[in-house]
């Protein structure tokens, strides 16, 4: 079970193949992938410093170029693309067909992976990046039930890999525009949720919070409350009167005690979320499933999520608290 | 240009599809779309049923039918649910997830790709041609100015005349598909015991912040725009870009009317635009956050 994980910059990359990563996923600094922020990612002669230092260790890295191109901005995706083949990196980690198939034309050595925003959830759209651009592999959207990810993989033509932890996106990825409708941005055209630009948090007078999104109330905090970044699928709204949590809570994904099954069903890659986050909490959570992984292979049949892995992940954890998300029916 | 009715994106109760599709024959519409989209559990009309009141409607008259087909496929069944609608041997398929591309593309069978198909430029739109794509229906979060890249890129990749180009123009936007039924947790049901609570909410089950603000509007497993997206004052632009189709989405209430109106823009017979309801957006097409309305601002 290969353990991929999130690298925002370099001090997070060095934390990654320190602390027991089998692979590294980067993004270059502009709207090519998926996690756009400013401050983040690498440019040329960073991204070449990562490589090296990744492959001195024998840690794959992985680049996403995984927003969806619009004419206009066509030029960067294809320079993105070009230089991810001149780095040699192990994987290109794309999902729109025009980038894609760029790739696949002009760069046939480079492996291409289908990433989550590519939003493949089941084996006959597998299919279509398989014999359209030879992907090798894809990374399944975090909307199927166990036993869906087992219907999947047992007719997938390519290797899977699943999100195993971190925050959770509960749409469809690639197939959401929440965040557009509301602020302009979102991640497929911009690589965008919920963007810092648009965001305000504002202080009441009785020492509660109020979060706002392009001036849309996302949130209101009582005094001993603590404040969550407003991302806009997990704020508190109205619904017939009640106001609650109507998508969904802040909390995080992480499914340490699905790793038997996992492996089981034939899921070859787990895939740490948080590119984002910072180099101490990738040295967090990559220990701990680096752990986890080992004690598993040590012993498949006596393997079960310990105490403290979870409670150390909890700790990096949206809100502090974690859930199996899709994976479990009745959290759907 | 011609005027399209989108498949129905709600949960009606079956009599009410039924009376629903016999009074749209009656209307000035050039394409019909039908189908189930959102979910699999919504079967007042089984499949081989849908396929069948398609049929009917493409015996009827000289409107096109078209076979809409699911967007999130995560299960075995809806694949052959799929399966079943892509071989239905006569009517065209809306592909609504790339599942439906590849068994069209094996059958070597044209088709449409829905708004939930992601084409953000020419190149994709290309892979999707070569594949046997007839007609497009453009991202929702896409502007008026894209579309006409696009467009004017596929004629200089060679193959523009060769596909038609359709836009969501009137109705709640489809924004978000998940695994989580939204309706059901609003009313504390699991989903797999959901009671079907959609059929109670026609028009979907508005969502506000705390402050009343309208923000989206919930419809099972999908998220929709808050308010209702309506592009009628821009069908004159639609054409400058090249579009050929505009598409209307279903409401249960005052549909007729919008579609009078849409035809009557379109044919040139009246330049007259409706004072648009207060509450409509356009945002996308303007390149600004959906819930815009850029007439009012």
């Amino acid at each position: 079970m290969e353990l991929v994980c999130p690298a925002g910059n370099y001090p997070s990359l060095k934390a990654a193949v320190d602390n027991g990563a089998d692979a590294v996923y980067i993004g270059f600094k502009d709207d090519t992938n998926a996690r756009h922020f400013a401050g983040l990612n690498f440019n040329d002669k960073k991204a070449y410093r990562a490589l090296d230092y990744a492959k001195d260790k024998g840690v794959k890295v992985f680049v996403a170029i995984n927003t969806y191109p619009q004419p206009q901005g066509w030029e960067r995706w294809q320079k993105a693309v070009d230089l991810a083949a001149d780095l040699g990196v192990n994987a290109l980690i794309g999902a729109d067909m025009g980038v894609l198939g760029y790739a696949a034309e002009r760069h046939p050595q480079l492996g291409l992976h289908l990433s989550v925003q590519g939003s493949a959830t089941n084996y006959e759209s597998l299919k279509f990046y398989q014999e359209n651009f030879g992907i090798r592999r894809a990374v399944l959207p975090r909307v199927l039930s166990m036993s869906q990810v087992r219907q999947v993989a047992a007719q997938s033509p390519v290797e899977l890999e699943v999100f195993a932890f971190g925050s959770l996106c509960i749409m469809a990825e690639g197939r959401c525009h929440l965040s557009s409708y509301m602020t302009d941005q979102s991640p497929n055209m911009c690589g965008a949720c919920s963007p810092a630009h648009a965001v305000r948090w504002e202080e009441k007078a009785n020492g509660g919070m109020e979060t706002r999104l392009n001036d849309v109330l996302i949130d209101r905090f009582g005094p001993d409350e603590k404040a969550g970044y407003p991302t806009l699928c997990k704020g508190r709204f109205q619904v017939e009167g009640n106001t609650y949590h109507a998508l969904e809570e802040p909390t995080s994904l992480n499914t340490l005690e699905l790793l038997p099954e996992l492996k089981e069903v034939g899921v070859c890659a787990v895939k740490i979320e948080g590119r984002q986050r910072s180099p101490a909490y990738v040295e967090q959570v990559v220990k701990v499933w680096r752990e986890a992984i080992d004690a598993f292979k040590a012993n498949p049949q006596g393997y079960a999520a310990k105490y403290e892995w979870m409670a150390a992940l909890d700790k990096v954890s949206e809100g502090s608290q974690t859930t199996l998300g899709a994976y479990s029916r009745p959290w759907q | 240009m011609q005027l399209s009715l989108g498949e129905n994106l709600f949960f009606w109760q079956r009599e009410d599809i039924y009376d629903f599709y016999q009074r749209m024959l009656e209307q000035p519409l050039d394409i019909i779309y039908l189908g189930e989209s959102v979910c699999s559990k919504r079967r007042e009309l089984k499949t081989q049923e849908w396929i069948d009141l398609a049929k009917e409607l493409a015996a009827k008259s000289d409107k096109q039918i078209v076979l809409s087909t699911l967007a999130l496929i995560e299960a075995e069944s809806e694949l052959k649910t799929l399966r079943r609608l892509c071989d239905n041997g006569e009517l065209l398929v809306e592909a609504n997830d790339m599942a439906a591309v590849q068994l069209m593309a094996e059958k070597k069978l044209p088709f449409v790709a829905g708004p939930a198909i992601n084409i953000y430029n020419a190149r994709s739109l290309q892979a999707l041609y070569n594949q046997g794509l007839k007609r497009w229906v453009m991202p929702v979060e896409l502007s008026g100015e894209t579309l006409a890249d696009i467009n004017s890129d596929a004629q200089e990749l060679g193959f523009g005349d060769q596909v038609e180009s359709e836009v969501f123009s009137y109705g709640y936007l489809p924004l978000a598909y998940s695994a989580r039924c939204f309706t059901a947790r609003a009313k504390n049901l699991p989903k797999d015991n959901c009671q079907f609570v959609c059929l109670d909410y026609p028009e979907g089950l508005p969502m506000t912040s705390q402050e009343d603000q309208s923000v989206f509007t919930i419809n099972g497993i999908q998220t929709m725009s808050g308010q209702v997206y309506n592009l009628l004052p821009e069908v004159a632009q639609m054409a400058d870009c090249g579009v050929d189709i505009v598409r209307l989405s279903p409401q249960p209430e005052g549909l007729e009317q919008v579609i009078e109106q849409f035809r009557q823009v379109i044919d040139g017979q009246s330049s007259q635009i409706m004072a648009i309801p207060a509450d409509a957006v356009n945002g996308y097409w303007y390149k600004n956050a959906g819930l815009v309305n850029t007439h009012q601002s």
